[in-house]
């Protein structure tokens, strides 16, 4: 079974979890066994942003020492062999620059998310 | 009785927040009234749906007490569920995400649902006839 | 041919992300899939007739089956003659048929 992962909301509880727990679990599942690809839709486009710096947040004397590196964690999925989409026009329309996103992701049109949803057994929305 | 199924719900968003526990507690509902089986992967906040420390409470804006107003409890809600499941000869078999309950805390869960991963949901996925992901925002 | 069940539990004066949605639903429908809008939650809001965006109307007109959970329409006082008429009223057990049948099931 293909499952095709669809990530829209962004930067929820990233600070918290000091990851996007969308990508974790993907992470998590592809260990498992499981077989995915992964679209980056809406706001989550971002998070294949170059340059993301979440550090230095302090909470009185509690530091957080571990912030999220989302691009590098969505990096760590094409690593693993997942093919990571994003939306073209969610980029567009935010005014991310294709030279400013990591390597390895593909650009695919807005119309062209019904073909990738029909390429996949089953189609998860987070 | 319709033919048995086997239905997956992953779900994320805890108790009080948002309209999309109260969806997936229907679905579930449908599903166990139809003696399906059915898995659900509590993901994130939903683990604190089964926390058997949620007390009821009265509610002087509604000028009502205790018993009156009968506040729901999820885990109230999910043992009834659990129960309806297997009256019509189904079940429910829910995980708790282990790493989400113990940044939580939330370890007293109602009898019934146990600890688990997500290779679990990915396990309930496969083995399933079909899966709905209900994300949080 | 695939049959699909978009769940669509937000309103377009939320977010522009469900406009978006909706057009899935008819892109997928133009790609020859048998395709259900399901409408829940606030995303009933959007099916009455006098409703200045007429993102439903739309998707309807393509080929997509547009129903309303019967709940969230009572849940919000909006009665049957309000509907548009692209939308008809559904109970939640539709939902729980087409996971049953095999549908690839979408919530957003």
């Amino acid at each position: 079974m293909k499952v095709l992962q669809i990530i829209e909301t962004a930067y929820r509880a990233t600070i918290e979890e000091q990851d996007d727990t969308i990508v974790w679990v993907t992470h998590a599942m592809k260990g498992a066994g499981g077989d995915f690809s992964v679209l980056l839709r809406g706001n989550a486009v971002n998070y294949g942003v170059k340059d993301q710096d979440a550090s230095g947040l302090a909470f009185g004397a509690e530091l957080q020492t571990q912030p999220p590196d989302l691009a590098g964690d969505v990096s760590k999925l094409t690593d693993k062999g997942i093919d990571v989409f994003y939306v073209r026009e969610d980029a567009e329309d935010r005014g991310i620059e294709v030279g400013s996103l990591i390597d390895g992701l593909h650009p695919i049109g807005r119309a062209d998310i019904a073909g990738l949803c029909d390429k996949h057994d089953q189609v998860w929305h987070w | 009785m319709a033919d048995k199924k086997t239905l997956t719900f992953a779900i994320m968003d805890g108790p009080y927040e948002n309209p999309r526990s109260t969806t997936a507690f229907r679905l579930m509902d449908i599903a166990a009234r139809r003696g399906y089986n059915i898995n659900v992967f509590a993901y994130e906040g939903a683990v604190n749906l089964p926390l058997t420390t949620q007390t009821p409470h009265a509610n002087a804006v509604h000028g009502r007490d205790v018993d009156e107003e009968n506040h729901p409890l999820p885990h109230k809600w999910i043992k009834a569920l659990m129960a309806e499941a297997k009256n019509n000869g189904g079940e429910i078999d829910w995980v708790n995400c282990g790493l989400c309950v113990d940044e939580r805390g939330a370890h007293e869960a109602v009898e019934g649902c146990r600890r688990g991963t997500p290779g679990d949901f990915w396990g309930f996925a496969e083995n399933s006839d079909n899966t709905l992901v209900i994300p949080t925002r | 041919m695939s049959k699909y069940l978009l769940i669509e539990s937000r309103d377009p004066f939320d977010s522009n992300d469900v406009a978006n949605y909706y057009d899935l639903a008819s892109n997928l429908a133009a790609a020859g899939n048998q395709v259900t809008l399901f409408l829940v939650q606030n995303g009933v809001l959007a099916a009455r007739s006098g409703v200045k965006v007429n993102g439903v109307d739309v998707v309807a007109a393509s080929g997509v089956e547009v129903l309303a959970d019967e709940f969230s329409l009572r849940e919000r006082g909006i009665a049957g003659d309000k509907l548009s008429k692209s939308v008809n009223a559904a109970p939640l057990d539709v939902v729980v048929d087409h996971l049953a049948n095999g549908s690839k099931a979408i919530w957003h």
